[in-house]
């Protein structure tokens, strides 16, 4: 028995030698998130008669290993405004405890006026331009989804770089390569989004995550989705992908002349 | 010596080496696609070739014939699907005429990547084979390394994410004809909206069993130029010269046979060129 | 005068390859991105016009085909009302933006403090300073300047990223430049036209440059514009044109091709 409890569950001296403190850096360079690790990927959002819907799939990935299958990457703030998020997780959560220090601020002011979605956007970009500025970036997409100061449903993209741009419908990551075609396809932009229904819209953003889910190896098939009006925030967390189709796999055999 | 000429592979090197950049090549970031239906296949393909972020052709053809029941969409580096599929169409036709048989989709598709395979990718060819043969119809794509790939419906070029997208949310077993050439129509429009190396028409290709090809080129102009809002004709004598040698048709007459063509519109060959009026 | 994009794009002068690459590469984080697009400037006697295409894009995608790249600078409210300067940014959208509102706020400040607009020239030499003090970190942007002088002539001011400037009649910047600066020079400054037989060799007259009326410019911009996005594939989707005369600004918006 060790009755040193300072060396319980270290490497034992006399077997390994006395450690080596070189190994435990407490100095050096500063260093900084160069790359992201714990990644989310798509965001997507439509704007449809009345509101905004915004949806992501429900996986961090970790590299090309499924992670973690249950990441909530749709946060609330206020009861206005969603902000979606894709890229390194762990940046994510810091940004929704900026978010909810800012809430709280926000909510405990005498002014009482809450921030709505555009300011929102226009702080995150902010955030993210000063981040990028100083070479120590927050690596995400972000889309922000919910209403502008005169009321009319907003939604808008900002990311690592502090690049923005909003549009009627937005994706982030691989769903801007197969998601955006899909509703810009669906949503032509010379429609005005009067046109648009929810049911429409919400169907449309299924259907982005079911090609996204075929497609994009760093997917899933559970997903969150929100929907903003004007009577609040009607959001889903544990949502499952549903009416897919694989049939048409058996009919695939190999990838030349194999036959059976 | 039959094959490529390597002999300026070293100074080459030696340039790349030092920091001389590779030559720029033209290169069609593309859209193609292909799609099976109940009684033949159809392929498709945008027509805007670049060369960086400048269009260096608005109505480039990117549908290849190997064989008249054999075709190919090609991307990639426009030269090399050029020569490939014009280099296998040889072959193919030598082989058919040596057995005395139709060419096969499956012999075109593995005399592609065997070949392409040999060069290990430095042939920038990507493409899409899709034909009729005795055994039915055939679809597959064939990468510049080699690989293949058989399936339904399939996607290529920059603009694959936009195409497949169409594909992966309208497409049904069992389309006909009308329906496979919508479809694919419809997936090459998605890579021209959405892919900016993929633009202007929609050309289609459709080979059907015991029917001749159909090639429809231009089979959708969405792109059209509109009027431009002023006239850019100079008055002549606008451009400064310093001197001038006037070379009659009667001196031109010692060296080379003229000629004269009737003013018939129908006799100049090749596509009218747009001329500012 | 020798810009400094000129002199970073070729690297090494003497040789047409630069003399070693030796060094490892190492990844790290690039903070600048191209969001392409281009823009084009054209003054006359007592307008200047701005115009830009409103496509954003990264890589081959298309971002949206509706974001602005002409700004009012020093309005009133959020509108703009009440500018009498506009500034064109294109390049690094972030950048853009970022030095677009310090532009604005530095004009508002000016307005509130002198109680009087700030005139084009010191807008157009205090832009270069915001310019210049990131020198080593710039604005990854081609920025032009326009508005009317104080005689009530258009007046252009075209920056590159670090803030060396100048006046000039017309400007084009961005993706498309190299395509619209050619015709500009040619339709504007009546560049490589002379006047049909008014002499013999080096005695031919170059046709001399005069202010154009404004409906032959708004032709010029849409022809400029309509042609770039035939030949570029970043330029597209709308054409924002922004009509400053002694009236106010106008500003209006033409679709071009979305392919």
């Amino acid at each position: 028995m060790d009755h040193f409890p300072g060396t319980w569950g270290r490497p034992r001296n006399d077997v390994y030698g006395a450690y080596d403190p070189s190994y435990l850096q407490s100095t050096g360079p500063k260093t900084h998130t160069t790359s992201p690790a714990v990644t989310g990927t798509s965001v997507v959002g439509v704007k449809f008669n009345g509101g905004v819907v915004l949806a992501t799939d429900n996986l961090a990935s970790y590299g090309s290993l499924a992670r973690f299958t249950d990441t909530k990457r749709l946060r609330v703030f206020g009861n206005q405004a969603v902000v979606g998020f894709g890229g390194d997780v762990s940046d994510m959560q810091y940004m929704d405890r900026l978010l909810e220090s800012m809430d709280i601020r926000e909510n405990y002011s005498s002014h009482g006026n809450m921030l709505n979605a555009k300011n929102l956007h226009t702080y995150l970009s902010k955030v993210f331009y000063k981040r990028r500025s100083e070479f120590n970036p927050l690596w995400n997409h972000v889309l922000v989804a919910g209403f502008d100061g005169e009321g009319k449903p907003f939604l808008s993209s900002a990311d690592l770089l502090g690049t923005t741009f909003s549009a009627p419908h937005l994706a982030t990551g691989f769903g801007a390569h197969l998601a955006v075609p899909i509703l810009r396809r669906l949503f032509p932009e010379e429609k005005p989004i009067e046109e648009i229904s929810r049911e429409d819209a919400v169907d449309a953003l299924k259907q982005c995550l079911k090609v996204l889910f075929y497609r994009d190896a760093r997917s899933l098939d559970k997903y969150s989705i929100a929907v903003i009006t004007k009577d609040g925030i009607d959001l889903k967390e544990d949502e499952q992908l549903e009416g897919q189709s694989w049939a048409f796999a058996e009919r695939i055999k190999g990838y030349g002349a194999q036959a059976v | 010596m039959p094959g490529f000429d390597f002999s300026n592979y070293n100074r080459n090197a030696a340039l790349h080496a030092r920091g001389v950049p590779l030559p720029k090549a033209t290169s069609t970031g593309t859209t193609i696609v292909g799609c099976i239906y109940d009684n033949g296949v159809v392929i498709a393909a945008d027509t805007r070739a670049t060369s960086g972020p400048i269009v260096a052709d608005k109505n480039c053809e990117k549908l290849h014939y190997i064989a008249p029941k054999i075709w190919c969409a090609g991307a990639g580096t426009a030269a090399d699907t050029e020569f490939t599929t014009a280099l296998i169409s040889s072959n193919v036709e030598l082989h058919s005429l040596s057995t005395g048989r139709d060419p096969r989709v499956i012999t075109c598709m593995t005399m592609l990547k065997q070949h392409l395979f040999r060069y290990q990718g430095h042939i920038g060819a990507y493409l899409v084979v899709a034909g009729v043969d005795p055994t039915g119809v055939g679809l597959y794509t064939v990468h510049a390394h080699g690989s293949t790939d058989k399936l339904p419906y399939v996607t290529m070029g920059s603009g694959s994410l936009a195409a497949m997208s169409v594909f992966e949310s309208m497409w049904q077993p069992d389309l006909n004809k009308e329906g496979a050439i919508a479809l694919c129509s419809e997936a090459i429009k998605a890579g021209i909206f959405n892919d900016l190396g993929s633009g202007s028409n929609v050309d289609v290709c459709v080979i059907e069993k015991d029917k001749p090809t159909q090639l429809l080129r231009n089979y959708e102009k969405p792109n059209e130029r509109g009027l431009k809002e002023r006239n850019y004709r100079f008055p002549r004598g606008t451009t400064a010269w310093l001197n001038q040698k006037v070379i009659s048709k009667e001196d031109m007459k010692k060296y080379v046979t003229i000629e004269t063509l009737s003013g018939d519109d129908n006799l100049a060959a090749g596509e009218k060129m747009e001329v500012d009026v | 005068m020798t810009s400094l994009m000129d002199h970073q794009a070729r690297e090494t002068v003497g040789y047409s390859f630069s003399e070693s690459t030796a060094g490892v590469k190492q990844h790290g984080f690039y903070p600048y991105t191209d969001n392409g697009g281009s823009t084009l400037g054209i003054t006359g006697s007592d307008f200047a016009i701005l115009a830009g295409d409103t496509r954003s894009t990264s890589g081959y995608n298309i971002n949206s085909r509706m974001v602005p790249k002409v700004f009012k600078i020093g309005g009133d409210d959020e509108t703009g009302e009440g500018a009498t300067i506009v500034l064109s940014v294109v390049g690094f959208a972030a950048d853009g933006n970022a030095l677009k509102e310090r532009l604005d706020t530095v004009v508002k400040m000016y307005k509130y403090q002198h109680g009087k607009p700030m005139s084009v020239s010191a807008c157009a030499q205090r832009l270069s300073t915001i310019l210049y003090q990131k020198r080593f970190f710039p604005y990854y942007v081609h920025a032009i300047l326009a508005g009317l002088d104080e005689e009530g002539k258009g007046a252009l001011y075209s920056y590159d990223p670090v803030g060396s400037y100048e006046r000039e009649q017309c400007r084009a910047a961005g993706a498309a430049a190299s395509l619209i600066m050619p015709f500009l020079d040619n339709q504007v400054n009546f560049k490589n036209q002379y006047i049909p037989g008014s002499g013999e060799g080096h005695a031919l007259a170059a046709k001399k440059p005069e202010p154009l009326p404004l409906e032959t410019v708004k032709g010029l911009v849409r022809d400029a514009f309509t042609s770039a996005v035939e030949r570029h594939i970043e330029v597209g989707d709308n054409l924002q044109m922004v009509i400053i005369t002694k009236d106010g600004i106008e500003e209006v918006y033409h679709p071009l091709k979305k392919d």
